[in-house]
């Protein structure tokens, strides 16, 4: 074995020494570098670089293992002829070159491989692209060394160099133009998602369909110049995305003359939108440009389930920068809806026009000129059941209305372009899109239930707030005015047993009784708007009979609603013996309304109203109530006298204590001021006076008692002698007149 | 408490040139008497009036009444302003009474026993078995003399009356003033059910007690206008009280007691005077009866 090792080092030596010899006879004369021949008219230089060659990968081999067939001692080589040209076919596999672009356009072995100093392939592949621009020298292909794909081949990361594009080896570049097909296997390679997402695009359809003006990769990202997003010179950049787009995308082009899409004015409208706005103006560089909408890619029609623009994902698009957009939206948009229920909730672009996005709602959007080319006709109507019902829309009255800046299919959402008119049965209008909470309310409501369950007469949403004149309950003059509430209300509930309202309101004539009350008089008489209306106890959404404990005003609620305005009462009932917070009890407590009347409620100061008060406390202070009217304030109280103590004047009215809580108007403390606010020289005795005695309590009052029973001993007495007395002079006084008239006419 | 000699002076001489029916008056009341009497029927009616109104206010008829007076203000003031009066005239009588013990040197012994006297006497109650015995037919007619007892019960009945129904008012009238002197608080309710149950009593024991003893028995029905006129004609007082009548004779000083008939426009304003308020009295204890039987608890 090692006989064998020895004997081929041994003769390779010998080839390599022979080599060397033959080679070094060559380059005696070659190494001169003065050495020229003439060809074709041209001085040609023959010099060799030995240095060169030694390193070169063909430096092993002999001088005329290429140059085949020379006669070393001729000059030149071969007799009176040029010595034959090198073919490097005769050692390497040339077939992929011979059919590259190169060998058609005379590119040699020799243009890359040079022909003495030839290097490993190795050397050139890693010189790549640099290699090529010493022939590319035109400005596309220049442009790669400023592309991505350059900065990261040069990084020593995977990136495409020239022949990566261009043909699988260096041997094989066929062609510098691609077939859209072969660009796209191409970038495929490497940027799947990208190529694949553009191919399902508007833009990549129309590319396979063969559209002329379909753009590719390349007409956005460039051939070779291929740079970047982050980098603020590259077309893709943030900044540049409207420019790259609108350079199709805008009016005059070819495409814009072409397709005839609903947007105009796109890229000037983008430029002033609150979009274009911040980009452009501000250099946010977080605005929304073209590619944060419609993609970048996957840009697909409106029309499309799929588009990023589709009302159904419009707000998943928007809320890529609008995150808490549901947030703000909360008092026109119930927060679920946009994500469960998109379709029942105008899409962000109803009423932010697309490209035009101001913070301002835009006037009106351009299907409105359709809808009300049909609807402001006077004789337009739908036929339900045999019933005639008007479709027309008071255009004028729509203009002064609060929903003026809305578009039409703001509110009629369930618009289908499937239908023919597209309007076609889209049913009556959701206001919970927008007025979600109110309209919950509603639904809770006995209005929205009565509604729910069928019931014919039960108001909706626009019996209150009209349909397209709805006005602001801020205007004077809407329906809905503070002012105008009660004759609202009064359209049903004008009298018990009406028609119009089934209600078992024990409130008979609800309207008069209110028109006179305090509250009702400082609305209509002074014009006071803070005064109460209907809606103020009753709420405007969630009205509920008093009878459910969810009304606002049920026994448990009404204080807190007439706390909403009369809190400095509500307070101090809070506190009072009244209160449920304080006394826990199964018995009923009284509230406002068991001295307030609802709908007669009048100032305290009214006469009448004290002593009403007294018959509200003596339902249930039956005996105090009762002793009260045996003592001189209740005697007098009875003659209809404001001024005399009342059960309020002396207990408090909406501050009640028991007597023994040191707060109490009537304790130990309190009692001698609370009495002075009527009897100036009230004191310690004087108090002692009792308000509710009674003669009849012989436990109680025993002293009352047996004075009461004196007194009607010495008048019992005293009428009984004397009625008895008159009874006995009575027959004989007359008996003896009789006498005397008959003795009378005896004499006469 | 005489009050015979008091009688405004006689004119003989006029007497004799009255009209040819002749009809002599004896003098029974003084100027001085008649016009407390007057205060004493004004000041009570309006005492009973708004008294009852609040003792009443309960019942409808009461309530209606305040309101036609002008309000339970108007008729407090009433009430107070009378109960000014009756302590004027309680205090004007008392006066008299001193006036005649005093300045006219009239013997205590005068003023509390005889004839004239005020004062019950033992007499009154023989009077008053007598009166039973008429009654019943079991005797004549008592020959009564200047007062009879029940006249004499009337006369107490105000003294006492004034006394306690206005003690007790004034305490009702300035509660806070008797309570700082030590008067403890329930006080006040005792004196409301005194001074209002007494009132009762004044009031329904004036209204038909009084009222029939003097005015409606058989006798002098409709009316005595003696209050008024002071004086009563001869032979109605020969009847009326023989035994004051015959000691007059006896004494001589018949004479002396006769005075002119009264002027007929005085009588007649008397009248109308009288007449409205035995009416007012009347309705009142009408309404305090139907309100005590059928209204009040």
């Amino acid at each position: 074995m090692k006989k064998f090792v020895l004997f081929t080092f041994i003769s390779v030596s010998l080839i390599v020494l022979d080599v060397s010899a033959q080679n070094q006879e060559c380059l005696d004369c070659h190494s001169d570098n003065t050495l020229v021949t003439e060809r074709k008219g041209k001085e040609v230089s023959l010099y060799i670089s030995s240095e060169h060659f030694n390193k070169s990968i063909h430096s092993e081999l002999s001088c005329n293992d290429c140059h085949e067939d020379f006669e070393p001692d001729e000059l030149p080589h071969r007799k009176g002829e040029m010595i034959y040209k090198v073919e490097c076919s005769n050692c390497h596999d040339t077939e992929d070159y011979e059919k590259s672009i190169h060998n058609k356009k005379n590119v040699t072995c020799f243009s890359c491989h040079s022909k003495h100093s030839i290097q490993k392939s190795s050397t050139l592949i890693k010189q790549g692209p640099d290699f090529c621009i010493t022939c590319h020298k035109d400005q596309a292909v220049k442009g790669y060394t400023q592309s991505i794909h350059y900065e990261k081949f040069k990084a020593g990361e995977k990136a495409p160099s020239c022949v990566d594009c261009h043909g699988n080896s260096a041997h094989s570049i066929t062609k510098s133009k691609f077939s859209e097909g072969e660009l796209h296997d191409l970038c495929l390679d490497c940027h799947e998602n990208a190529v694949k997402n553009f191919e399902s695009s508007l833009h990549g359809k129309a590319l396979t369909k063969g559209k002329a003006l379909a753009p590719n990769c390349i007409t956005c990202h460039n051939s070779h110049k291929i740079e970047s997003s982050k980098n603020p010179n590259s077309k893709t950049y943030k900044m540049n995305i409207p420019s790259l787009c609108g350079d199709c995308h805008k009016d005059g082009t070819k495409i814009s003359e072409l397709k005839s899409i609903s947007q105009r004015h796109i890229l000037e409208d983008y430029s002033e939108s609150i979009h274009g706005d911040g980009l452009f103006k501000r250099g946010l560089i977080v605005s929304a440009v073209c590619t944060d909408c419609h993609f970048s890619h996957n840009i697909l029609p409106h029309e499309d389930p799929n588009s990023s623009i589709n009302r159904k994902n419009i707000p998943k698009t928007c809320t890529q920068c609008h995150v808490q957009i549901e947030k703000v939206h909360i008092k026109v948009i119930d927060g679920k809806l946009w994500e469960q229920q998109p379709n029942r909730i105008p899409a962000c672009i109803d009423c932010h026009q697309p490209h035009k996005v101001r913070r301002v709602f835009y006037d009106t959007n351009f299907t409105d000129k359709l809808c009300i080319s049909c609807h402001e006709k006077e004789n337009i109507f739908k036929t339900v059941n045999g019933k005639k019902i008007s479709l027309h829309v008071d255009i004028k009255g729509f203009n002064n209305s609060v929903h003026k800046d809305n578009s039409c299919v703001k509110c009629h959402t369930n618009v289908n372009d499937k239908n023919n008119p597209i309007c076609l049965n889209s049913g009556k209008v959701d206001c919970s899109s927008c007025h979600a909470e109110h309209v919950d309310n509603y639904n809770s409501s006995i209005h929205g239930t009565l509604f729910n369950s069928g019931k014919e007469n039960a108001p909706y949403c626009t019996d209150c707030h009209g349909t397209h004149n709805t006005q602001s309950k801020k205007d004077v003059t809407s329906i809905t005015f503070r002012t105008n509430i009660p004759k609202l209300c009064a359209k049903c509930h004008k009298h018990e047993g009406d028609k119009n309202v089934s209600s078992s309101s024990s409130d008979s004539e609800i309207m008069k009784n209110y028109a006179t009350s305090v509250h009702g008089k400082g609305l209509l008489e002074s014009g006071l708007t803070v005064t109460a209306t209907c809606i103020d106890c009753h709420t405007s959404h969630l009205e509920l009979p008093a009878s459910d404990p969810l009304s606002s005003v049920s026994d448990q609620n009404i204080a807190e609603t007439c706390a909403t305005c009369h809190l400095g009462i509500y307070e101090k009932f809070r506190h009072s013996v009244h209160s449920a917070e304080v006394t826990k009890t199964d018995k009923k407590l009284p509230n406002c309304s068991s001295c307030h009347e609802s709908h007669t409620i009048v100032r305290i100061d009214v006469p009448g109203f004290k002593e009403q008060i007294m018959n509200q406390c003596g339902k249930c202070h039956k005996d105090v109530t009762e002793t009260y009217f045996d003592t001189f304030h209740g005697k007098v109280s009875k003659l209809g006298s404001g001024a005399v103590a009342k059960c309020q004047d002396c207990h408090g009215s909406h501050d009640i204590l028991p007597t023994y809580n040191p707060a109490s108007k009537l304790s130990r403390n309190n009692i001698v001021e609370t009495c002075k606010s009527c009897h100036p020289n009230s004191n310690k005795m004087f108090v002692g006076y009792l308000t509710h005695a009674t003669h009849h309590d012989k436990e109680k009052y025993p002293i009352l008692f047996y004075t009461f029973w004196a007194m009607t001993i010495l008048l019992v007495s005293t009428f009984s002698f004397f009625g008895l007395h008159t009874l006995l002079w009575l027959p004989r006084a007359l008996a003896e007149k009789k006498k005397q008239k008959r003795k009378k006419h005896g004499s006469n | 408490m005489d009050q015979t000699n008091d009688s405004v002076e006689t004119n003989k001489l006029e007497e004799e040139n009255t009209a040819p029916v002749k009809k002599v008056y004896i003098q029974r009341f003084d100027a001085y008497t008649r016009l407390l009497h007057v205060m004493v029927i004004v000041s009570f009616l309006t005492l009973a009036l708004t008294g009852m109104i609040i003792k009443f206010s309960g019942i409808g008829i009461f309530q209606t009444l305040s309101k036609i007076l002008g309000g339970y203000q108007v008729t407090g003031i009433l009430h107070r302003m009378a109960a000014v009066v009756t302590f004027a005239y309680f205090g004007l009588h008392l006066f008299y009474l001193i006036k005649k013990i005093k300045l006219e040197k009239r013997p205590l012994k005068y003023m509390l026993s005889g004839e004239n006297s005020m004062v019950p006497q033992l007499r009154d109650l023989t009077e008053f078995v007598q009166t039973m015995k008429w009654f019943f037919g079991r005797g004549p007619r008592p020959k009564y003399g200047r007062w009879t007892y029940w006249e004499k019960f009337d006369y107490f009945a105000v003294f006492w009356g004034v006394a306690i129904i206005g003690f007790s008012g004034l305490i009702l009238w300035f509660p806070e003033f008797f309570t700082s002197l030590g008067l403890p608080g329930w006080f006040i309710n005792v004196a409301s059910i005194i001074h209002s149950d007494e009132a009762l009593l004044a009031t329904g024991f004036i209204f038909t007690v009084h009222f029939f003893n003097t005015h409606f028995r058989p006798d002098k029905f409709p009316m005595d206008t003696v209050i008024f006129t002071g004086c009563v004609e001869l032979e109605e007082f020969k009847e009326d009280r023989p035994r004051q009548y015959e000691e007059l004779l006896k004494s001589g000083k018949l004479e002396e007691m006769i005075v002119e008939a009264p002027r007929p426009k005085f009588l007649r304003i008397a009248r109308i005077f009288g007449f409205s308020a035995l009416f007012i009295g009347l309705s009142l204890v009408l309404m305090i009866m139907i309100a005590m039987l059928f209204l009040y608890n």
